[in-house]
């Protein structure tokens, strides 16, 4: 399988006053693309920055880190934004909709950023709204939606550009058990199409739906888990 | 990102926040539109007053007995009688080969008298002029006709009257061929001038016009002109007549040095000229203060603009995490508030052409000779002004959203 992340050494430190706080000290681990990968630990325990820094928000403060081969550590800030653009799929845990945009065009919004005008950008969006069941609902706004189908619109969101990865940051935190699992069962089928996935969660039965668990505690993985299952 | 996108993003939020957009672009409407009007207002008032003085021909120039600064008053102005001035200087001028630009030439004289007719007597201008004093003034006979040369020089006892003196002297009878006394002299009336209204300088209509020598000779008793008026063919030529007249007066007084002369030379282009600048300088000046309070808009953009920024952390966050890089937030931004500059703009133009509208057609219907007038330049340098406006206070708020860390962004609630 391709190698698609490769980070070694990473950390990261937080200067607060006189005091400097290391959030990440020193991760390494390599991701192959098609797996899906539960980031977990407790709060405060640097899974959420490591997120970040993966998902190009972020930098790391040593360390590297290769995407697809690629060393991202002397690209600018407009080439990271167009790897968020291209290659990464964001789900956030509060969903992150437009309140007063359709759902069609909130799905549509990273196409606005790909630098040119995309054409099919309609059938797309729908594909992909199909893809998490929600073709019916297209030009609904996200507060007429339940909270399940909100996530599953940010969901399609993250398919948009067909990206490489997508990072999903306590997906069913907002979410009642029921919406909950219909999401993972959304993440569950696109890994079995072939997305790679990583879900941040500090919820174990989240992380056992993955194939395999980097446990982090207080900024370094303590354990790098493969489900016997999978 | 799409230029498209970004308008639709802008025009949701209008939607959104309707009356924060309103009182937003209200502060450059009433900028842009105070200015328009005040441009427009001052320009008509201007004409007003301009108009006047081309009403009296701008191929006009006037010479008046005694020396004076040629940008100051007349010395006649001081109350003193100059009797340098003489019908012959006015005939002289007449000769094509001194002053080859003069079409017509006319010498005057005035005074106030008792002038009766049969029907009423009164206290009433009255003017001694050469036959050549409508095409001078650009008069028209409306009845009867103007004295000729012949009865000029003849010391015809002859009289045409202004619109509102032969309504005053005779009402409705027709005053063809009876007569008038001015002081104690009779003179037969031969013409009535079409009206020409007044003008802020003088009623025009309301005189009596006799000719210049029987005025000097047979009612004031008299041998001096109190000026002369050359009409030239063509207001470029207006400086080599006024060159030209000057030299057929020094000669026939005897002046070599220029400083001597005993004449001043005036032309109503110079006068419009100096009233021009004036007037220009007092439009500018009120315009500047209209456009004080098109930064008060600014300001006012800024300050929406700040607020939006704030409220829009997360989605900002968002749009980061989703790839937008900071020029398209800056574009977002600097074009939200651009556009609103724009509108409030628009709208400041529309209205203040509206009560410019208004003003110049009250002004109108009580009877001012009032243009209404917008220039094109007015209306573009409005709309780029207010664009300006948007750039220069958006800009601010929109590098703020541009520079906010997205991490930070996605977290603030």
């Amino acid at each position: 399988m391709d190698t698609l992340l490769d980070v070694k050494n990473l950390t990261k430190d937080y200067q607060l006053e006189d005091i400097t706080a290391s959030i990440l000290r020193g991760i390494t681990f390599t991701l192959n693309a098609g797996e899906m990968v539960a980031i977990m630990g407790p709060s405060g325990s640097g899974k959420s920055t490591l997120m970040h820094i993966l998902g190009f928000l972020d930098r790391p403060t040593s360390g590297t880190y290769h995407f697809r081969g690629r060393d991202t550590q002397t690209l600018s800030d407009d080439e990271l934004a167009v790897l968020r653009n291209k290659e990464i799929g964001f789900v956030f845990q509060s969903f992150n909709l437009l309140r007063r945009t359709s759902v069609l065009d909130n799905v549509k919004l990273p196409l606005a950023y790909v630098g040119h005008k995309v054409p099919d950008s309609d059938e797309r969006a729908k594909k992909v709204l199909e893809a998490v069941g929600l073709s019916h609902r297209l030009n609904s706004r996200p507060n007429q939606l339940s909270g399940g189908e909100q996530q599953r619109v940010a969901i399609a969101r993250a398919l948009i550009n067909d990206p490489s990865i997508i990072f999903a940051d306590e997906p069913t935190g907002n979410l009642d058990s029921k919406s909950g699992a219909q999401v993972i069962g959304i993440f569950k089928k696109l890994h079995h199409e072939g997305h790679t996935i990583v879900l941040v969660t500090h919820d174990l039965n989240i992380a056992r739906e993955a194939h395999r668990t980097l446990h982090i505690k207080d900024g370094e993985i303590i354990q790098d888990e493969i489900a016997p299952t999978h | 990102m799409q230029f498209k996108e970004v308008i639709k993003i802008i025009l949701e939020g209008y939607r959104a926040n309707k009356i924060r957009a309103v009182l937003t672009i209200l502060g450059i409407v009433i900028g842009i539109g105070s200015v328009i009007v005040i441009m427009s207002v001052g320009a008509g008032a201007q004409s007003l007053i301009l108009n006047q003085i081309t009403s009296m021909g701008t191929n006009l120039i006037g010479i008046l007995p005694g020396a004076s600064d040629p940008n100051g008053p007349p010395a006649t102005v001081f109350g003193l009688t100059i009797t340098t001035l003489k019908y012959e200087d006015a005939e002289a001028l007449r000769d094509r080969s001194q002053v080859p630009s003069a079409v017509a030439v006319s010498a005057y004289v005035s005074g106030v008298d008792t002038i009766s007719s049969n029907y009423e007597s009164l206290t009433g201008n009255f003017m001694g002029v050469s036959a050549a004093f409508p095409e001078v003034e650009d008069d028209e006979v409306a009845t009867g006709r103007f004295f000729t040369e012949a009865e000029e020089k003849g010391l015809a006892r002859v009289a045409v009257l202004g619109a509102q003196a032969k309504k005053d002297l005779f009402g409705a009878n027709d005053p063809i061929g009876q007569r008038i006394k001015i002081k104690r002299e009779s003179f037969e009336v031969i013409g009535v001038l079409s009206a020409k209204g007044s003008n802020i300088f003088s009623d025009t209509d309301n005189r009596t016009l006799v000719p210049v020598l029987s005025a000097q000779k047979l009612i004031l008793g008299i041998g001096h002109l109190g000026f002369i008026r050359v009409k030239i063919n063509d207001a470029g030529n207006l400086d080599q007549a006024k060159e030209d007249i000057k030299t057929v007066l020094r000669q026939r007084h005897g002046i070599s040095n220029p400083a001597d002369d005993d004449f001043s030379i005036r032309s109503t282009a110079q006068a419009l000229d100096v009233l021009g600048q004036v007037t220009d300088a007092i439009r500018f000046f009120l315009a500047g203060i209209g456009a004080l309070s098109l930064l008060v808009g600014g300001v006012g953009i800024m300050n929406i603009m700040l607020i939006a920024v704030a409220e829009r952390t997360k989605e900002i966050g968002l749009r980061k995490a989703l790839g937008a890089k900071r020029k398209d937030l800056l574009l977002q931004f600097l074009t939200e508030a651009s556009l609103s500059s724009l509108i409030g703009g628009l709208v400041g133009v529309v209205g203040g052409i509206a009560v410019s509208g208004i003003i110049a057609v009250v002004a109108q219907s009580l009877g001012y000779n009032w243009s209404f007038i917008i220039s094109p330049g007015s209306i573009i340098l409005a709309c780029l002004v207010s664009i300006s406006i948007g750039m220069i206070f958006g800009y601010y708020p929109a590098k703020r959203a541009s520079n906010l860390d997205p991490i930070e962004a996605l977290r603030y609630e």
